[in-house]
């Protein structure tokens, strides 16, 4: 385990910008979640780490050593990838054996199986460990592809969207357990998601990529509490923040061009006048969708509020989060 | 219609299906029948009129392929010791006697040696130049990829005088390098282009795993691309061997004696003591075999390779 810092990576495809000057530091033992929509960078900034592919500028350095110019099988990083993670030639536990087995690792026989034990342990599949790789659910497929990367004790681990193929309850479950055996473990992690709950859950700090640049890197709640931009303050929070013309309400700064108002920042009961366009049962929240002044706005309102369609409420902003005509906070 | 998926064909059009393909079945099997019956009868039932569909078999036509007979007079067998082997006995009831073993089995094993080795040679070298083109930035690779198979846009047999006389200038004329080399060259277009399409389908993110994983990029592509691509190369080597060994023009233009393989062959057995079809049909009978054991062997893997396919989520 050890700390990786990107140092002004930049990496194009011909004419496409994957990453454009990215500085990151993952201290060692931190949980580190990079946020950002499909085609961000995600995966490009994974890669790069692992040395799949080489940055056209800047350097990598893995526990002060520049690795930039290394192989992977020299770097000691493992990843999961989003898709294609295990051998369909091979058992699932041939597949957790396949990084004990190579040439760099070269573990006795004796320890190659205690470890397997211990993570099909941890992770519920010891029942499965004489499958086909292809014989498993998916769940049980993201679980074996992950126990690959925990067999090993690599610097760091890389994880790029493990849990975005599996259903809801499961995700949560394996939310937790991988929170806590990467705790356990003390282990370093690279995580990719655009599932905001897990960036809340599980990270230290979070990194908001937008095409390609890091445009926050904080602890979640300081990027959701102070995000630096429109951009930023939208990876987090559900439901969306909502962005608004800030002459909207009395009271902008200067300079201000739009007004972001997650549910906390908007009184119920003072101010403008709203209409009622809907009430959005979720089951753990209840959204209350209003349109104020030709925008849409929608906030959090207990479950057994007494709203309907077309009835006026009142709202007003307080401490809201005010942008500049860039988009960027004020 | 009663309960039956859209997809899934009605109890009638797979009662159409199966007559259609049994049908088909006999008709593309009557010849080979007819060889292997052939190969069983007795000379006078081989050329009977109407054909005999039922006959007493005999193995003369085995013995007729794999010795050399002479007459003999009736003084002489006189003179001779009673015959000792029942295929010694087959013969002298002809008035004849076996001078030696004929030429079939080397031809034969000639057949084995450049079918079999250019088959591996066109699938090592094809399995090797479809990997670099399917994973490695090759300058001009559609270009390359254009100029390898446009060497199949002409029959191979067009180029026979000039390779008759490049073979004689380099020594490779009758010889098994210069047989296996030439199958492999013709064979090589076909298998990079089937290689690549199966190896173009194993997705990257396996070797790269395996990359990260510590294995070379040689390992990865042994463990990890190879065992995925068995399909591809088991029904690859299945064509190269089809090709290799079937091929008759080039034979009979390039071998005469040391590498002479059993197409060419063959027919020169009729020659030997009159019409002797039934050598004929054995000849072909027991050519046929490697191949169809060949291809029974890897058929676990040309079946596999129609559900080719990655463990997807
Ligand atoms: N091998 C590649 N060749 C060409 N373009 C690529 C390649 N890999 C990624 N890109 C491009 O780089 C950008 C970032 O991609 P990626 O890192 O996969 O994003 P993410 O994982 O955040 O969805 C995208 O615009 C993508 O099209
Ligand atoms: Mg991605």
């Amino acid at each position: 385990m050890a700390e990786v810092r990107l140092e002004g990576i930049s990496k194009a495809f011909g004419a496409q910008v994957a990453i454009d000057d990215v500085s990151l530091t993952v201290p060692d033992g931190a949980f580190v979640v990079l946020l950002g929509p499909t085609g961000a960078g995600k995966t490009t900034t994974l890669r790069l780490i692992a040395g799949l592919e080489r940055p056209d500028a800047g350097r990598i350095v893995i526990g002060g050593h520049d690795v930039t110019a290394l192989t992977p099988a020299e770097r000691n990083v493992a990843m999961v990838f989003q898709q294609y993670s295990l051998y369909p030639h091979m058992s699932v536990r041939e597949n957790l054996a396949f990084p004990l087995r190579s040439p760099v690792c070269n573990l006795p026989e004796e320890e190659i199986a205690r470890r397997i034990g211990e993570v099909a342990e941890i992770l519920q599949i010891t029942h499965k460990l004489d499958n086909r790789a292809t014989a498993l659910s998916g769940g049980e497929m993201q679980r074996v592809s992950i126990g690959r990367a925990l067999v090993r004790d690599p610097v760091i681990h890389l994880m790029d969207e493990p849990l975005s193929s599996l259903d809801a309850r499961l995700r949560a479950d394996l939310r937790i357990e991988l929170k806590r055996i990467q705790k356990d473990l003390g282990a370093t992690m690279l995580y990719v998601t655009h599932d905001q709950t897990e960036a809340m859950t599980m990270a230290t700090h979070v990194g908001v990529l937008d095409h390609g640049r890091l445009v926050q890197f904080a602890p979640p709640r300081e990027i959701y509490e102070d995000p630096v931009s429109i951009y930023a303050a939208s990876r987090l929070g559900s439901p969306r923040i909502n962005i608004l013309p800030a002459d909207l309400f009395p009271g902008a700064p200067a300079g201000a061009e739009s007004i972001g108002l997650r549910p906390e920042h908007i009184r119920l009961g003072e101010g403008q006048e709203a209409q009622v366009v809907r009430l959005e049962h979720l089951g753990d929240q209840t959204r209350l969708h209003l349109r104020l002044a030709g925008h849409d706005l929608i906030t959090l309102v207990a479950a057994h509020a007494d709203l309907k369609r077309g009835d006026s409420i009142a709202v007003s902003p307080q401490t809201p989060l005010y942008f500049d005509a860039d988009g960027n906070r004020i | 219609m009663s309960g039956h998926s859209i997809t899934e064909p009605t109890r009638r059009q797979k009662w159409i299906a199966a007559v259609l393909v049994i049908a088909y079945t006999v008709i593309i099997l009557i010849p080979l029948l007819w060889i292997i019956s052939t190969g069983f009868k007795s000379p006078s039932d081989a050329i009977s009129y109407p054909p005999k569909v039922i006959f007493t078999p005999s193995l003369e036509g085995y013995v007729n392929l794999f010795t050399t007979q002479t007459r003999i007079t009736p003084d002489m067998e006189a003179t001779l010791p009673p015959p000792e082997t029942w295929y010694e006995r087959l013969v002298r009831e002809k008035g004849m006697v076996i001078a030696g073993p004929s030429r079939y089995g080397q031809r034969f094993l000639n057949s084995v040696i450049i079918g079999f080795g250019s088959t591996f040679l066109s699938v090592f070298l094809g399995t090797l130049a479809a990997y670099a083109f399917s994973r490695f930035r090759v300058p001009i690779k559609d270009d390359l990829l254009f100029f390898i198979l446009s060497t199949r846009m002409m029959p191979p047999i067009a180029v026979a005088i000039p390779i008759f006389l490049m073979y004689r200038q380099l020594g490779l004329s009758d010889t098994h390098l210069g047989m296996i080399l030439l199958y492999t060259a013709v064979n090589l277009s076909l298998s990079v282009w089937l290689l690549k399409g199966f190896i173009d389908e194993i997705p990257r993110e396996y070797e790269e795993a395996a990359l990260i994983d510590g294995y070379t990029r040689f390992q990865a592509f042994r463990k990890v691309v190879l065992p995925q691509a068995a399909a591809g190369i088991a029904s690859t080597a299945i064509f190269c061997l089809i090709f290799a060994w079937n091929e008759y023009a080039f034979a009979v233009l390039l071998t005469s004696g040391e590498a002479q393989t059993a197409p060419p062959f063959i027919p020169t057995i009729i020659g030997v003591g009159g019409q002797d079809w039934p050598a004929v049909a054995a000849g072909a009978t027991l050519f046929l075999l490697p191949v169809m054991i060949f291809t029974i062997m890897l058929r676990k893997h040309l079946l596999r390779g129609i559900t080719f396919g990655a463990v997807r989520k």
